[in-house]
């Protein structure tokens, strides 16, 4: 299955995922794809860094199926946590439509 | 309430300038995330699911309005402009960022307030009655205790590093509204056969994945010897309590694993080898702490209110309120007023900023500047004229705060859930609001009548759900939420477990569920008088599992 790589902001907490830029961003629309053990092995090793270098903590891969809106986690914790809390759609990422 | 003196002060400002440096060092990237963390967490920093989460600790529930503003202002400028009280009558903030939490510590240290000891493996913030001080069926105010236990426990040397979290809770009514036999420690106020305050103690209990009601172990602890028994009680813990797995780390597997005679054994050892006169109270330090928790001087009236009557009479909302709100206060007069934060539909616990703002302003009119946190997540003015009641009451309805329906089926407790936690395994908020507005705070839910439902989100079980009339436990199975259910639990004095009926539910079906067990229990009470908890104590499980599981599915078809 398709996996994505995600962590928080280590300055607010905010939950960030790898960009194909190797940039962290907001919207789970903008996570890099990785199709493969390899190329996965390739973004946790970037994110790792990325951990390293404190700009993000608790870096998790996150199984993801490929929809036309864009990556969608399996897990409905990985929804909510790419989304925002589901009994306030005014806040998190959803209330910016990211 | 309690003030902080000097030493307090400078304690509370040296802990907020050393965790601001070590916020700075983290962010400088000095410290390391692993570093960092033990840090953060005796802070009451927390990482939650979409960011950082701050605890702040409520000592024993009590708050002033100039707290309770400042919680206003930290919501508004801080964070997303609301907060959420929870189980353990602390506050929780749900985004705030952790460049900020600095400034945010030196705002609550102004009003002398700090998240100190709200996480972590050491002795959290002590609980006690909401009602304390104000209550009619009260002994004697817990309040005092509870504030020498807070602070000869803050950064206790021998306690910092316990195998795990310790709770405790205080209670001074017959009536044991604080859930006591759900801690680590229980207090109940007592007096002995000269009429001598002490304490009846409980040891040993806990929810969790494995709950367990606290067992008696002493009769009667005298005042002055109540730092010296929990030093005795915490000793042996932290000396025998295992370390080497976490889930088996709480006291009360400790308790269990020894034997309740040998545990009491231990303690009593433990206690008689101390020196005498250790820990010895002196009895002008427990009444200099005393004097801070003084009842407010409320001026005598006739117990029955003109004003009261009168708008009673005239508006069957009002009357409702008082009926389920108001409870009997111990100067005549007066009420205990209970401010539901489970309007119908709501996110029980969450308060936005307005709200808090609101709930200050009346304690400071109306409330002789007292307001209490509550663990079933509402808010309390313990002091409340009975004629100021219809003012009172006008203004609480005019910010979505007069919702009449404290310990009916729609006062729910509720843990965040999957929405928030980074613990959580299904959400149990939405589950909350959906049984809320199923059931209301009309005719069905007084028809019901006393029903104290809890949800948790995991096995933790910060929503109680163990001691819940009707506890809801949301789980995970294959990828999908779905929801235990337990009946006959109880958090009050006659303390128990509930028993999970069978099989969960899904979320679908979850509040057809819960209407199945209600309608059970209504078709088979004695009375109305019967309440939910004596009903299902008399009958058992064997009716209410007999509509849940073995209904005729395709009779309707």
């Amino acid at each position: 299955m398709p996996q994505i790589v995600s962590a928080n902001r280590l300055t607010d907490g905010i939950v960030v995922f790898l960009a194909a830029s190797d940039a962290w961003v907001e919207g789970i629309a903008g996570a890099r794809i990785f199709d493969d053990k390899a190329s996965l092995e390739a973004g946790m090793a970037t994110a790792g860094r990325a951990s390293a270098e404190n700009i993000v903590v608790d870096v998790a891969p996150v199984e993801v199926a490929q929809t036309p809106r864009g990556p969608e986690p399996k897990h409905i914790r990985d929804r909510i946590r790419a989304a925002g809390p589901t009994v306030r759609t005014d806040h998190g990422k959803q209330a910016a439509g990211l | 309430m309690y003030r902080y003196d000097e030493f307090d002060a400078a304690f509370v400002a040296d802990r907020v300038a050393q965790f601001s440096d070590q916020v700075r060092r983290r962010l400088a990237g000095e410290l390391t995330e692993d570093q960092f963390r033990p840090h953060r967490l005796m802070n009451g920093v927390y990482l939650q699911l979409h960011a950082y989460m701050l605890r702040i600790a409520v000592p024993y529930g009590t708050l002033a309005p100039r707290q309770m503003r400042k919680l206003a202002f930290i919501a508004r400028e801080f964070d997303k402009g609301y907060g959420h009280f929870t189980t353990r009558q602390n506050l929780q903030f749900n985004w705030p960022a952790l460049k900020d939490v600095p400034a945010i510590l030196g705002h609550l240290a102004e009003v002398e307030m700090h998240a100190i000891q709200t996480s972590g493996n050491c002795i959290r913030n002590v609980t006690a009655d909401h009602f304390a001080g104000a209550a009619a069926d009260e002994i004697e105010d817990p309040r005092p205790y509870a504030e020498i236990l807070r602070q000869w426990s803050s950064i206790h040397p021998e306690f910092t590093f316990l195998p795990r979290k310790f709770k405790l809770a205080l209670t001074g009514a017959p009536r044991d509204r604080a859930a006591i036999q759900t801690h680590d420690i229980g207090y109940h106020v007592t007096r002995n056969a000269k009429g001598e305050t002490g304490f009846v103690v409980y040891a040993g209990g806990g929810q969790g994945r494995t709950p367990m009601v606290a067992h008696k172990i002493r009769e009667f602890v005298p005042v002055e010897e109540l730092v010296a028994y929990t030093q005795a009680i915490v000793r042996v813990y932290n000396l025998d309590g295992r370390r080497d797995n976490k889930y088996k780390a709480r006291i009360k597997i400790l308790v269990h694993e020894m034997g309740l005679e040998k545990f009491k054994a231990a303690v009593e050892a433990e206690f008689a080898a101390m020196k005498p006169d250790e820990l010895k109270l002196p009895q002008a330090e427990v009444e200099r702490i005393r004097a801070y928790f003084a009842p407010p001087k409320l001026p005598p009236k006739p117990a029955r209110s003109e004003a009261l009557e009168a708008r009673k009479a005239a508006d069957g909302k009002f009357a409702s309120f008082v009926e389920h709100n108001v409870t009997a206060h111990k100067t005549a007069g007066h009420g205990v007023v209970t401010i539901s934060l489970k309007a119908i539909g709501a996110i029980p616990g969450d308060a936005t900023a307005e709200q808090m703002e609101a709930v200050a302003d009346l304690a400071e009119t109306y409330g002789h500047d007292e307001i209490r946190v509550s663990h079933e997540q509402n808010l309390v003015l313990p002091h409340v004229a009975l004629d100021d009641l219809p003012t009172v009451y006008d203004a609480l309805a005019k910010h979505g705060l007069a919702t009449a329906n404290i310990g009916l089926i729609s006062d729910i407790i509720c843990c965040p859930g999957l929405d928030y936690c980074a613990l959580a395994t299904a959400r149990s908020i939405p589950v909350a609001q959906r049984i809320s507005e199923h059931f209301g705070e009309g005719a069905r839910a007084k028809e019901i009548g006393a029903m104290k439902i809890k949800i948790s989100g995991c096995i933790n079980a910060c929503g109680h759900h163990h001691v819940g009339h009707i506890g809801i436990l949301g789980l995970e199975r294959k990828g999908v939420e779905t929801y235990q259910v337990t009946l006959g639990g109880s958090g009050d004095e006659t303390c128990s477990i509930g028993d999970i009926t069978g099989p969960g539910f899904s979320e679908q079906d979850i509040v057809g569920a819960i209407d199945t067990i209600v309608d059970t229990y209504v078709a088979n009470r004695r009375d109305v008088s019967e309440d939910f908890l004596t009903a299902y104590r008399r009958l058992g499980m064997a009716p209410f599992k007999k509509a849940l599981y073995e209904r005729d599915t395709g009779a309707d078809i």
